[in-house]
Protein backbone atom coordinates (compact mmCIF):
# COMPACT_ATOMS: atom_id res chain seq x y z
CA UNK A 1 0.00 0.00 0.00
CA UNK A 2 1.56 3.28 -1.04
CA UNK A 3 0.75 6.74 0.27
CA UNK A 4 -1.16 7.73 -2.85
CA UNK A 5 -3.74 5.02 -2.17
CA UNK A 6 -4.31 6.45 1.30
CA UNK A 7 -4.65 10.06 0.08
CA UNK A 8 -7.12 9.00 -2.60
CA UNK A 9 -9.30 7.16 -0.07
CA UNK A 10 -12.43 9.19 0.83
CA UNK A 11 -11.60 8.78 4.52
CA UNK A 12 -8.53 10.98 4.07
CA UNK A 13 -10.42 14.00 2.67
CA UNK A 14 -13.29 13.65 5.16
CA UNK A 15 -11.00 13.31 8.19
CA UNK A 16 -8.78 16.21 7.19
CA UNK A 17 -11.79 18.48 6.52
CA UNK A 18 -13.73 17.67 9.69
CA UNK A 19 -10.53 17.82 11.76
CA UNK A 20 -9.53 21.22 10.35
CA UNK A 21 -13.08 22.50 10.92
CA UNK A 22 -13.07 21.49 14.58
CA UNK A 23 -9.69 23.18 15.08
CA UNK A 24 -10.95 26.31 13.26
CA UNK A 25 -13.97 26.51 15.58
CA UNK A 26 -11.65 26.28 18.59
CA UNK A 27 -9.45 29.04 17.17
CA UNK A 28 -12.55 31.20 16.69
CA UNK A 29 -13.55 30.53 20.29
CA UNK A 30 -10.28 32.12 21.41
CA UNK A 31 -9.97 34.90 18.82
CA UNK A 32 -13.46 35.90 17.75
CA UNK A 33 -12.46 37.97 14.74
CA UNK A 34 -10.74 35.10 12.92
CA UNK A 35 -13.22 33.58 10.52
CA UNK A 36 -13.24 29.77 10.80
CA UNK A 37 -13.47 29.37 7.04
CA UNK A 38 -10.09 31.05 6.53
CA UNK A 39 -8.42 28.86 9.14
CA UNK A 40 -10.02 25.62 7.98
CA UNK A 41 -9.54 26.04 4.22
CA UNK A 42 -6.10 27.59 4.65
CA UNK A 43 -4.89 24.71 6.76
CA UNK A 44 -6.11 22.13 4.25
CA UNK A 45 -4.60 23.97 1.28
CA UNK A 46 -1.29 24.21 3.15
CA UNK A 47 -1.38 20.50 3.96
CA UNK A 48 -2.10 19.51 0.35
CA UNK A 49 0.72 21.72 -0.93
CA UNK A 50 3.19 20.52 1.70
CA UNK A 51 2.55 16.82 1.18
CA UNK A 52 2.21 17.35 -2.58
CA UNK A 53 -1.25 15.76 -2.66
CA UNK A 54 -3.20 16.36 -5.89
CA UNK A 55 -6.52 18.20 -5.45
CA UNK A 56 -8.33 15.29 -7.14
CA UNK A 57 -7.16 12.90 -4.39
CA UNK A 58 -8.55 15.20 -1.69
CA UNK A 59 -11.77 15.55 -3.66
CA UNK A 60 -12.75 11.91 -3.11
CA UNK A 61 -13.49 12.86 0.49
CA UNK A 62 -14.39 16.48 -0.23
CA UNK A 63 -17.32 15.42 -2.39
CA UNK A 64 -18.74 13.44 0.54
CA UNK A 65 -18.71 16.64 2.63
CA UNK A 66 -20.27 18.94 0.01
CA UNK A 67 -23.00 16.35 -0.42
CA UNK A 68 -24.56 17.62 2.82
CA UNK A 69 -25.23 21.06 1.33
CA UNK A 70 -28.35 19.52 -0.28
CA UNK A 71 -30.17 18.45 2.90
CA UNK A 72 -28.81 21.58 4.67
CA UNK A 73 -30.57 23.79 2.11
CA UNK A 74 -33.82 21.87 2.58
CA UNK A 75 -33.40 22.39 6.33
CA UNK A 76 -33.69 26.18 5.86
CA UNK A 77 -37.45 25.53 5.74
CA UNK A 78 -37.40 25.16 9.54
CA UNK A 79 -36.53 28.83 10.34
CA UNK A 80 -39.05 29.89 7.67
CA UNK A 81 -41.75 27.94 9.46
CA UNK A 82 -40.72 28.92 12.99
CA UNK A 83 -40.89 32.63 12.20
CA UNK A 84 -44.24 32.36 10.45
CA UNK A 85 -46.09 34.83 12.71
CA UNK A 86 -43.54 37.56 12.28
CA UNK A 87 -43.32 36.72 8.59
CA UNK A 88 -47.06 37.05 8.12
CA UNK A 89 -47.10 40.56 9.57
CA UNK A 90 -44.15 41.84 7.53
CA UNK A 91 -44.58 39.55 4.54
CA UNK A 92 -45.00 42.36 1.99
CA UNK A 93 -42.01 44.28 3.34
CA UNK A 94 -39.69 41.27 3.57
CA UNK A 95 -40.66 39.85 0.18
CA UNK A 96 -40.38 43.16 -1.66
CA UNK A 97 -37.06 43.96 0.02
CA UNK A 98 -35.67 40.51 -0.83
CA UNK A 99 -36.99 40.53 -4.41
CA UNK A 100 -36.00 44.06 -5.40
CA UNK A 101 -32.69 43.66 -3.57
CA UNK A 102 -31.93 40.36 -5.36
CA UNK A 103 -32.84 41.78 -8.78
CA UNK A 104 -30.56 44.79 -8.29
CA UNK A 105 -27.77 42.54 -7.06
CA UNK A 106 -27.95 40.16 -10.03
CA UNK A 107 -28.18 43.05 -12.50
CA UNK A 108 -25.45 45.01 -10.71
CA UNK A 109 -23.03 42.08 -10.54
CA UNK A 110 -23.61 41.17 -14.20
CA UNK A 111 -23.30 44.77 -15.36
CA UNK A 112 -20.10 45.40 -13.40
CA UNK A 113 -18.44 42.24 -14.75
CA UNK A 114 -19.48 43.23 -18.28
CA UNK A 115 -18.19 46.79 -17.84
CA UNK A 116 -14.89 45.41 -16.57
CA UNK A 117 -14.61 43.20 -19.64
CA UNK A 118 -15.22 39.85 -17.92
CA UNK A 119 -16.32 36.75 -19.81
CA UNK A 120 -19.84 35.38 -20.02
CA UNK A 121 -18.74 32.43 -17.88
CA UNK A 122 -17.57 34.85 -15.21
CA UNK A 123 -20.90 36.71 -15.37
CA UNK A 124 -22.83 33.47 -14.81
CA UNK A 125 -20.51 32.73 -11.90
CA UNK A 126 -20.80 36.14 -10.24
CA UNK A 127 -24.49 36.90 -10.61
CA UNK A 128 -25.97 34.48 -8.04
CA UNK A 129 -23.28 35.05 -5.40
CA UNK A 130 -25.44 36.83 -2.81
CA UNK A 131 -27.46 33.74 -1.98
CA UNK A 132 -26.55 30.85 0.24
CA UNK A 133 -23.62 28.86 -1.16
CA UNK A 134 -25.58 25.65 -1.59
CA UNK A 135 -27.88 27.50 -3.98
CA UNK A 136 -25.41 29.81 -5.74
CA UNK A 137 -23.20 26.84 -6.60
CA UNK A 138 -26.12 25.01 -8.21
CA UNK A 139 -27.32 28.11 -10.10
CA UNK A 140 -23.81 28.82 -11.38
CA UNK A 141 -23.47 25.20 -12.51
CA UNK A 142 -26.79 25.29 -14.37
CA UNK A 143 -26.20 28.73 -15.88
CA UNK A 144 -22.82 27.74 -17.29
CA UNK A 145 -20.55 29.29 -14.67
CA UNK A 146 -17.82 27.72 -12.54
CA UNK A 147 -19.34 26.14 -9.38
CA UNK A 148 -16.11 26.07 -7.33
CA UNK A 149 -15.44 29.73 -8.13
CA UNK A 150 -19.06 30.60 -7.31
CA UNK A 151 -18.58 29.01 -3.87
CA UNK A 152 -15.49 31.11 -3.17
CA UNK A 153 -17.17 34.32 -4.36
CA UNK A 154 -20.21 33.50 -2.25
CA UNK A 155 -18.04 33.16 0.83
CA UNK A 156 -16.22 36.42 0.08
CA UNK A 157 -19.58 38.15 -0.42
CA UNK A 158 -20.80 36.86 2.93
CA UNK A 159 -17.61 37.93 4.68
CA UNK A 160 -17.73 41.41 3.15
CA UNK A 161 -21.40 41.88 3.98
CA UNK A 162 -20.98 40.68 7.55
CA UNK A 163 -17.97 42.91 8.12
CA UNK A 164 -19.19 46.24 6.66
CA UNK A 165 -22.97 45.66 6.62
CA UNK A 166 -24.21 46.83 10.03
CA UNK A 167 -22.08 50.02 10.01
CA UNK A 168 -22.97 50.83 6.39
CA UNK A 169 -26.70 50.42 7.02
CA UNK A 170 -26.49 52.67 10.07
CA UNK A 171 -24.80 55.35 7.96
CA UNK A 172 -27.47 55.04 5.27
CA UNK A 173 -30.13 55.67 7.90
CA UNK A 174 -31.58 52.16 7.72
CA UNK A 175 -32.57 51.03 11.20
CA UNK A 176 -34.85 48.51 12.92
CA UNK A 177 -34.49 44.76 13.26
CA UNK A 178 -36.67 43.94 10.26
CA UNK A 179 -34.97 46.13 7.58
CA UNK A 180 -31.46 45.28 8.83
CA UNK A 181 -32.28 41.58 8.88
CA UNK A 182 -33.65 41.75 5.33
CA UNK A 183 -30.61 43.68 4.09
CA UNK A 184 -28.08 41.32 5.66
CA UNK A 185 -29.89 38.08 4.82
CA UNK A 186 -30.46 39.08 1.19
CA UNK A 187 -26.92 40.32 0.63
CA UNK A 188 -24.75 38.06 2.72
CA UNK A 189 -26.68 34.83 3.43
CA UNK A 190 -25.53 32.52 6.25
CA UNK A 191 -22.30 34.29 7.08
CA UNK A 192 -24.13 37.60 7.54
CA UNK A 193 -26.91 35.86 9.47
CA UNK A 194 -24.35 34.36 11.84
CA UNK A 195 -22.97 37.84 12.42
CA UNK A 196 -26.23 39.76 13.17
CA UNK A 197 -27.72 37.01 15.34
CA UNK A 198 -25.10 38.02 17.92
CA UNK A 199 -26.57 41.57 18.00
CA UNK A 200 -30.22 40.60 18.06
CA UNK A 201 -32.06 37.32 17.81
CA UNK A 202 -34.90 38.92 15.86
CA UNK A 203 -32.44 40.39 13.35
CA UNK A 204 -30.88 36.97 12.98
CA UNK A 205 -34.25 35.29 12.41
CA UNK A 206 -35.35 37.84 9.80
CA UNK A 207 -31.93 37.50 8.19
CA UNK A 208 -32.28 33.69 8.08
CA UNK A 209 -35.74 33.95 6.57
CA UNK A 210 -34.53 36.52 4.02
CA UNK A 211 -31.62 34.30 3.06
CA UNK A 212 -33.94 31.35 2.40
CA UNK A 213 -36.37 33.58 0.45
CA UNK A 214 -33.51 35.16 -1.53
CA UNK A 215 -32.38 31.66 -2.53
CA UNK A 216 -35.84 30.81 -3.83
CA UNK A 217 -36.41 34.18 -5.52
CA UNK A 218 -32.96 34.17 -7.15
CA UNK A 219 -33.46 30.64 -8.50
CA UNK A 220 -36.76 31.71 -10.03
CA UNK A 221 -35.25 34.92 -11.43
CA UNK A 222 -32.55 32.93 -13.19
CA UNK A 223 -35.01 30.90 -15.25
CA UNK A 224 -35.34 33.51 -18.03
CA UNK A 225 -31.56 33.99 -17.98
CA UNK A 226 -30.58 30.37 -18.60
CA UNK A 227 -31.24 30.47 -22.32
CA UNK A 228 -28.94 33.46 -22.73
CA UNK A 229 -25.98 31.67 -21.22
CA UNK A 230 -26.18 28.47 -23.23
CA UNK B 1 -32.31 10.23 12.40
CA UNK B 2 -35.99 10.58 11.47
CA UNK B 3 -35.42 14.26 10.75
CA UNK B 4 -32.37 13.57 8.64
CA UNK B 5 -34.26 10.94 6.63
CA UNK B 6 -37.08 13.42 6.00
CA UNK B 7 -34.68 16.14 4.85
CA UNK B 8 -32.91 13.70 2.54
CA UNK B 9 -36.27 12.54 1.23
CA UNK B 10 -37.29 16.10 0.28
CA UNK B 11 -33.87 16.70 -1.24
CA UNK B 12 -34.35 13.60 -3.39
CA UNK B 13 -37.90 14.63 -4.26
CA UNK B 14 -36.54 18.00 -5.44
CA UNK B 15 -33.88 16.28 -7.54
CA UNK B 16 -36.48 14.01 -9.14
CA UNK B 17 -38.75 17.00 -9.87
CA UNK B 18 -35.85 18.91 -11.41
CA UNK B 19 -34.98 16.06 -13.78
CA UNK B 20 -38.40 14.71 -14.60
CA UNK B 21 -40.06 18.12 -15.11
CA UNK B 22 -36.86 19.70 -16.56
CA UNK B 23 -37.18 22.61 -14.16
CA UNK B 24 -34.34 25.13 -14.33
CA UNK B 25 -34.34 25.48 -10.53
CA UNK B 26 -31.75 23.64 -8.42
CA UNK B 27 -33.16 20.42 -6.95
CA UNK B 28 -32.26 21.48 -3.42
CA UNK B 29 -34.35 24.66 -3.80
CA UNK B 30 -37.33 22.66 -5.07
CA UNK B 31 -36.78 20.40 -2.06
CA UNK B 32 -36.76 23.47 0.21
CA UNK B 33 -40.03 24.77 -1.27
CA UNK B 34 -41.75 21.37 -0.95
CA UNK B 35 -40.41 20.85 2.58
CA UNK B 36 -41.59 24.30 3.73
CA UNK B 37 -45.00 23.64 2.21
CA UNK B 38 -45.15 20.29 4.03
CA UNK B 39 -44.40 22.03 7.35
CA UNK B 40 -47.15 24.61 6.78
CA UNK B 41 -49.62 21.91 5.75
CA UNK B 42 -48.61 19.90 8.87
CA UNK B 43 -47.69 16.90 6.74
CA UNK B 44 -44.32 17.12 8.50
CA UNK B 45 -44.32 18.06 12.18
CA UNK B 46 -41.69 20.52 13.42
CA UNK B 47 -40.54 18.24 16.25
CA UNK B 48 -39.64 15.46 13.78
CA UNK B 49 -37.13 17.60 11.93
CA UNK B 50 -36.08 20.39 14.30
CA UNK B 51 -32.91 18.83 15.73
CA UNK B 52 -31.52 17.48 12.48
CA UNK B 53 -32.26 20.75 10.68
CA UNK B 54 -30.56 22.77 13.41
CA UNK B 55 -27.45 20.59 13.25
CA UNK B 56 -27.20 20.90 9.46
CA UNK B 57 -27.75 24.67 9.24
CA UNK B 58 -25.41 25.37 12.18
CA UNK B 59 -22.56 23.58 10.43
CA UNK B 60 -23.35 24.72 6.91
CA UNK B 61 -19.90 26.34 6.70
CA UNK B 62 -18.19 22.97 6.97
CA UNK B 63 -20.01 21.64 3.92
CA UNK B 64 -18.47 24.06 1.51
CA UNK B 65 -14.91 23.98 2.76
CA UNK B 66 -13.98 21.54 -0.06
CA UNK B 67 -15.23 24.11 -2.60
CA UNK B 68 -12.91 26.74 -1.15
CA UNK B 69 -10.01 24.31 -1.12
CA UNK B 70 -10.91 23.77 -4.79
CA UNK B 71 -9.90 27.36 -5.59
CA UNK B 72 -6.30 26.25 -5.80
CA UNK B 73 -7.37 24.81 -9.13
CA UNK B 74 -8.85 28.22 -10.12
CA UNK B 75 -6.05 30.56 -9.16
CA UNK B 76 -5.28 31.40 -12.83
CA UNK B 77 -8.92 32.45 -13.46
CA UNK B 78 -8.96 34.51 -10.26
CA UNK B 79 -5.66 36.19 -11.09
CA UNK B 80 -6.66 36.94 -14.68
CA UNK B 81 -10.01 38.53 -13.71
CA UNK B 82 -9.01 39.92 -10.34
CA UNK B 83 -10.16 43.50 -10.87
CA UNK B 84 -13.49 42.62 -12.53
CA UNK B 85 -14.24 40.18 -9.70
CA UNK B 86 -13.28 42.61 -6.92
CA UNK B 87 -15.28 45.53 -8.36
CA UNK B 88 -18.36 43.43 -9.09
CA UNK B 89 -18.19 41.70 -5.72
CA UNK B 90 -17.94 44.87 -3.64
CA UNK B 91 -20.29 46.92 -5.83
CA UNK B 92 -23.13 44.46 -6.07
CA UNK B 93 -22.96 43.47 -2.40
CA UNK B 94 -23.43 47.09 -1.38
CA UNK B 95 -26.25 47.54 -3.91
CA UNK B 96 -28.16 44.48 -2.65
CA UNK B 97 -27.78 45.54 0.96
CA UNK B 98 -28.90 49.15 0.55
CA UNK B 99 -31.75 48.38 -1.85
CA UNK B 100 -33.11 45.44 0.16
CA UNK B 101 -32.86 47.36 3.44
CA UNK B 102 -34.47 50.57 2.25
CA UNK B 103 -37.31 48.84 0.38
CA UNK B 104 -38.06 46.65 3.43
CA UNK B 105 -37.99 49.70 5.72
CA UNK B 106 -40.32 51.69 3.48
CA UNK B 107 -42.88 48.94 2.95
CA UNK B 108 -42.61 47.77 6.57
CA UNK B 109 -43.46 51.17 7.96
CA UNK B 110 -47.04 50.72 6.78
CA UNK B 111 -47.32 47.28 8.38
CA UNK B 112 -46.08 48.61 11.72
CA UNK B 113 -48.55 51.53 11.62
CA UNK B 114 -51.51 49.31 10.73
CA UNK B 115 -53.69 48.29 13.68
CA UNK B 116 -52.42 45.19 15.46
CA UNK B 117 -54.41 42.08 14.73
CA UNK B 118 -52.41 39.94 17.12
CA UNK B 119 -51.79 42.19 20.06
CA UNK B 120 -48.31 43.34 20.87
CA UNK B 121 -46.63 40.85 18.59
CA UNK B 122 -43.58 41.72 16.56
CA UNK B 123 -44.16 45.48 16.46
CA UNK B 124 -41.59 45.98 19.20
CA UNK B 125 -38.94 44.76 16.82
CA UNK B 126 -39.27 47.50 14.28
Amino acid sequence: MNLHEIYAHPLFGVTVTVGAYVIALKVQGKWKSIHPLFVCSGAIIALLLMLDIPYDDYRAGGDLITFFLGPATVALGVPLYKQRHFLRRYFAAILSGVTIGSVSGIAGAGLLVWLMGGTRELMATMMPKSVSSAISVEIARQAGGIPELAAVLTVLTGLLGSMVGPALLRRAGISGDMPIGVAIGTSSHGIGTGRVIRDSELQGSVSGVSMALAGIVTSLLFIPLYGRFH
Amino acid sequence: MTGFAILLGFNLLGLVAEHVLHLPIPGNVIGLILFTAALFLRIVKLEWVERSAELLTRHMMLFFVPYIVGTIAFLPVLRENGLAIAVSLAGSTLIVMLVAGSVAARVGRKASLAPESEQGKASAGL
